[in-house]
This record gives C-alpha cells, sequence and structure tokens, in this order.
C-alpha cells in the first residue's frame, strides 16, 4: 500500500478514534482517491483554501468527513491535532462536511444527492469565469438511489459541463445492508453511459489507475466524467473489511485503534 | 403590466450592470418573465428542464462560486417541493440564493389545488436565516430587487406574477427590512401582504365610513418580521386583523402573533385560508370561497375592534 494512504487511513483511524465511532467503512474506501486528488491531481494552495481558480472537491456522501480531514490534515490545512476534535463540541471537524467550518472543504454536504448538485453549479459557474479549474466530485453508490443524483446528471451532460470529474465509491454496501439487496443500481456504467457521461471503471484501490482515468477524464471534451471506483468497504483494515455494511458506522475504541493502527504500519 | 413582466425586466437591468447575477428556471420561464434573458445572457440565464431540488443546489454551487443566482418556479415547486435542498444547500450551508416562487396561494387559479401553495411561507419561515418577501405591486418589486441583490443571503420572493393594480407611485421609497404604514388610523390595524394590501386598503376606506379609523400596516418582508413596527402600532389600537394570501397557520397572522404575544397581547383576528387545500377556480371565486374578500376583512376588523 502507498505510504501517504496508509497515513491517510492512520490518520482517518485516530480522528474517529478520538469520538470512539464513526463512519470508517466508507472513508476508507476512498482513501487511495482522497491521496491521488490532493498530492498529485488538485491545484489547492493550504496556505490560501480559498485561492481563485482553485481545484475544487465537493464529497457528496459527507459522511466520509474523517478521511477528508485526515487528508487536509496531512496536505497541511490545518494542523494534525485537529483530528482529534472530531465531533466534540464547537469543533472545527464535524461528522458530515462542512465548507463554513473547515478550511479546504469546499462545498458543505450531508443531505445525500444534494453536494452532487451543487458540484455541477461550480464546474458551470468555473465555465462562466473561464478559469480553467478542475471541479471533482465523490458520490456513495447507496447515494446514488438519490433522484436528485440523476437530475443533476442529465443537466451535466446536456449543458455539456466538461470540466467535471465525478467519482462513485463502489463498496456495494450502504447502512442497512448491501446496495444490491437493498435498491441494487443495475448495470451502473451502462446507466452513467446512458446519462451521457464519459465512463470509466477501476479499481478504486489502484492509485496508477485512478491517476490514469483522471487524466483520460480530463482530456475528454464536450462530457462531465464520472469513474466508477470498485472499491472495498473498510479497506485496509481487516476487522473494518470483515464487519461488511456494518462498517458504514463503527465503534472504534482504544482497542479497535490500536488493531487498526499496527495494520496500517 | 403584470408583475413577471417587472420582474423580468429589472433583473435584466441588474445583470447589466452585475455579472454575479444568474437566473435559473425549471421549465416555467415563459411564465415567470424571464425567458427572454437567455438572449442578452446566454451563460448566465438558463434552464435547468424540470428538477427543482437539483436548480436548487446548482444554484448553491454558483452562489459558492462567486454568483448571485435567482431560481424561479411556481411557489409550491420553488417551496415545499425543494424543503431540504433550501434548508441544506442554501440556507445550511450560508449559500445567497434567491428563491421566486410565482403564484402564491389562491393566486394560482385555475391551476388548482395542486399548484397551490398555502403553506410556503410556513415552509420557509422556519428555517433559519430565510428573508421572506411578498410584494404588494409592481414598484414594490421593482425596488426590492436592488436590495434584494445588495443583502447577502437567502431571500425568497412571492411573486403574484400576473397582472395588479398599482398601489406605490414612482415617489414611493421603502426599505426591505421596514413594514411600511401606508394608512395612519387609531382604532384597529390591518396588517396585509401581497395581493390582501390592496383589499385591506379598500376595506380600511369602508370602515371609516362605519366610524373605524383603521391603520394598514403593508409588512412585505414577512421574514425577519419589523417587530418593532408591529409593537407600535399595536400599542395604539390594542386590536388588529392580519390578512394574507396563505394558510392561517404559519405565515403572517403567526409572524404577527409572535411579536405580540410577547410584548403587547391583543384581539388579533386572520383573514386567510384556514387550514385547507386549495381549488381550482378565479381569483375573484376563490377569495370568497376561503374568506380573503374586502367584506370578510371588514367582518374581521368589527369583531376585533368590539372585542377590545
Amino acid at each position: 500500500m502507498d505510504e501517504i494512504c496508509k497515513q491517510i487511513r492512520r490518520m482517518t483511524v485516530e480522528c474517529i478514534g478520538s469520538i470512539g465511532s464513526g463512519h470508517i467503512g466508507g472513508s476508507m474506501s476512498i482513501a487511495e482517491l482522497m491521496k491521488v486528488l490532493y498530492f498529485d491531481k488538485m491545484n489547492v494552495d493550504p496556505a490560501n483554501p480559498k485561492m481563485e481558480g482553485r481545484d475544487r472537491l465537493v464529497v457528496s456522501k459527507g459522511h466520509a468527513g474523517p478521511v477528508v480531514y485526515a487528508t487536509l490534515a496531512l496536505k497541511g490545512f490545518f494542523p494534525k491535532e485537529w483530528l482529534y476534535t472530531l465531533n466534540k463540541f464547537g469543533t472545527n471537524l464535524p461528522s458530515h462536511c462542512d465548507m463554513n467550518k473547515t478550511p479546504g472543504v469546499d462545498m458543505t454536504a450531508g443531505s445525500l444527492g444534494q453536494g452532487f448538485s451543487c458540484a455541477v453549479g461550480i464546474a458551470i459557474g468555473s465555465k462562466i469565469k473561464k478559469d480553467g479549474a478542475t471541479i471533482y466530485t465523490i458520490i456513495g453508490d447507496g447515494e446514488s438511489q438519490e433522484g436528485q443524483i440523476w437530475e443533476a446528471a442529465m443537466l451535466a451532460a446536456s449543458k455539456k459541463v466538461d470540466n467535471l470529474i465525478g467519482f462513485t465509491d463502489y463498496n456495494g454496501m450502504q447502512l442497512d445492508g448491501n446496495v444490491e439487496d437493498i435498491n441494487s443500481l443495475g448495470n451502473l456504467k451502462s446507466k452513467w453511459k446512458a446519462f451521457g457521461w464519459y465512463t470509466q471503471e477501476i479499481d478504486g484501490h489502484d492509485c496508477e489507475a485512478i491517476s490514469t482515468a483522471i487524466d483520460r477524464a480530463k482530456a475528454k471534451k464536450g462530457q462531465p466524467s464520472m469513474i466508477i471506483l470498485k472499491t472495498v468497504k473498510g479497506k485496509g483494515i481487516s476487522f473494518v473489511e470483515a464487519a461488511g455494511y456494518k462498517s458504514h458506522s463503527m465503534s472504534m475504541n482504544k482497542e479497535n485503534v490500536e488493531a487498526a493502527l499496527a495494520e496500517l504500519q | 403590466m403584470m408583475m413577471r413582466e417587472a420582474f423580468g425586466s429589472t433583473i435584466a437591468e441588474l445583470m447589466r450592470k452585475d455579472e454575479r447575477i444568474c437566473v435559473l428556471d425549471a421549465d416555467l420561464a415563459n411564465c415567470n418573465g424571464t425567458a427572454g434573458l437567455r438572449n442578452e445572457f446566454p451563460e448566465r440565464a438558463f434552464d435547468v428542464g424540470i428538477a427543482e431540488q437539483n436548480m436548487a443546489s446548482v444554484a448553491a454551487g454558483l452562489s459558492s462560486y462567486g454568483f448571485v443566482p435567482f431560481i424561479s418556479s411556481f411557489t409550491p415547486f420553488a417551496t415545499r417541493r425543494i424543503c431540504d435542498q433550501i434548508a441544506i444547500s442554501i440556507a445550511y450551508a450560508k449559500q445567497n440564493v434567491k428563491i421566486v416562487g410565482s403564484d402564491p396561494g389562491i393566486s394560482a387559479q385555475l391551476n388548482g389545488g395542486t399548484h397551490m401553495s398555502m403553506e410556503d411561507i410556513g415552509v420557509l419561515r422556519s428555517i433559519p436565516t430565510m428573508v421572506i418577501f411578498e410584494p404588494a405591486d409592481n414598484e414594490q418589486m421593482i425596488q426590492a430587487l436592488p436590495q434584494i441583490v445588495d443583502y447577502n443571503g437567502p431571500v425568497y420572493i412571492r411573486m403574484f406574477r400576473k397582472e395588479c393594480p398599482d398601489i406605490f407611485g414612482k415617489d414611493y421609497k421603502f426599505d426591505l427590512f421596514k413594514a411600511d404604514k401606508i394608512k395612519e388610523g387609531k382604532d384597529i390595524t390591518i396588517f396585509a401582504t401581497g395581493i390582501m394590501v390592496k383589499t385591506s386598503l379598500d376595506a380600511a376606506e369602508k370602515l371609516k365610513a362605519e366610524g373605524i379609523d383603521a391603520e394598514v400596516i403593508n409588512v412585505h418582508t414577512i421574514k425577519p418580521i419589523d417587530a418593532e413596527a408591529v409593537i407600535e402600532s399595536l400599542k395604539k389600537t390594542k386590536c388588529a386583523v392580519v390578512a394574507e394570501n396563505h394558510n392561517v397557520i404559519g405565515g403572517l397572522f403567526s409572524a404577527v402573533s409572535e411579536v405580540a404575544v410577547q410584548n403587547c397581547p391583543a384581539t388579533i383576528i386572520p383573514v386567510g385560508v384556514k387550514d385547507v387545500f386549495g381549488e381550482v377556480g378565479k381569483l375573484g371565486e376563490l377569495a370568497e370561497k376561503f374568506e380573503m374578500t374586502e367584506k370578510d376583512v371588514i367582518e374581521a376588523a368589527k369583531k376585533a375592534f368590539a372585542a377590545k
């Protein structure tokens, strides 16, 4: 495993461990993506988080806050000590991402489906301003059951919003169980293609593959891009992976934290 | 002039001066006076199709990018249908989005019950930071829009989109956040908003002939309500009627009562839709059916006056 990805995972574990429980499963599944975005691809400046014309990320699956915070802290947006304030009263790091609280967070999200539309709006805004920014957004597979996702999908393709790159964290699990059992997404790749998106499906834990897919998406003109990431909920920590859908939000007591950190050395 | 024309032409003027302003529609641009904007501002005025939830959040995204988006639809689709998007993408995220809902309450007329929002003020009034504005005529709409653009935060504009009688002349000036005493009186206060302002002014004239000197206050901004104006008038008249084109639950009657009960309890009688759904009909027919005519305001005023 890539050293930075390990570090992001360790910091996410410590972050959630500081409050004893949280959204560990869906945080672990996007660690590679967060690494590639913030350490290889995105034009951002931790010293100037509101920099004009910067690339932006909307984490529409807002419950992945902990892995976002770990990545932003590692990148230098705020001190690492902040990670230990997750969900504590008065914190700048609330359970779900909040642009008005956390430096480096570009949009508030948590009510599923909405962040994705916001990202489409941001990408349209960037096109009006012609500032050349790339707008990234991450949605969950469970989140894809929201009708608003598909309203936004239609509009982005219709308006040829080609500065928008979306990722689906397809870990196959949601709070109540397996996506397939609850409300199957069917052939997700075909759906995105049919909605007019340039669609790729890759291993979401392969940094090289993510990087290449982003380069291809950036080169594609006239269409928004969707990169479906085949991922594992809880990736990298065996007992979290084994918890299956129950890792959506689970206990990270002292014992669990120690076991997880030992595995992530 | 129809109010939607006043709205469309004023917005066009503002868009010429201010490149931040965008206008998004959900397939009702031809109803709301915004379709013409697309010719002059093809990038900043566009249709998202029949997808109001997406429209609200896309607007929030644009706002986060420094734009001042106006989104427009009929009131039920601009409010109750997208309540969560307004609450979270817009208000909670502190985005500067202006929401224009047309055809409020019974003014949806022949579109009937499905298109009649009797609850839109109530729905949005309980969302923190929302400003709720309902103009009484075209002049007020024209003067409000630059103030609404200057104000940084979410605003709901409740627009009667069709032909409406003029109340104010060109020399009229008003402040978005101050209720407007448009007729001085000492016996009773009529707090009114939207189409009920003209009805209330007419009722006040008739009441005068019957020896009741009514004060009429145009509460164009229902949230934040101008508490000072409510208290000052009620301390003088000690009774009131609240006239609104909305359910008597959650709207202006509730807003005025909330101020009164804490500061200057008085008999306050509502004139509005009494917690029932709408139905098809012409404005006059519906006003009769829902007891929102000049006669109803007069009767309510007499009752309140007698009770004090």
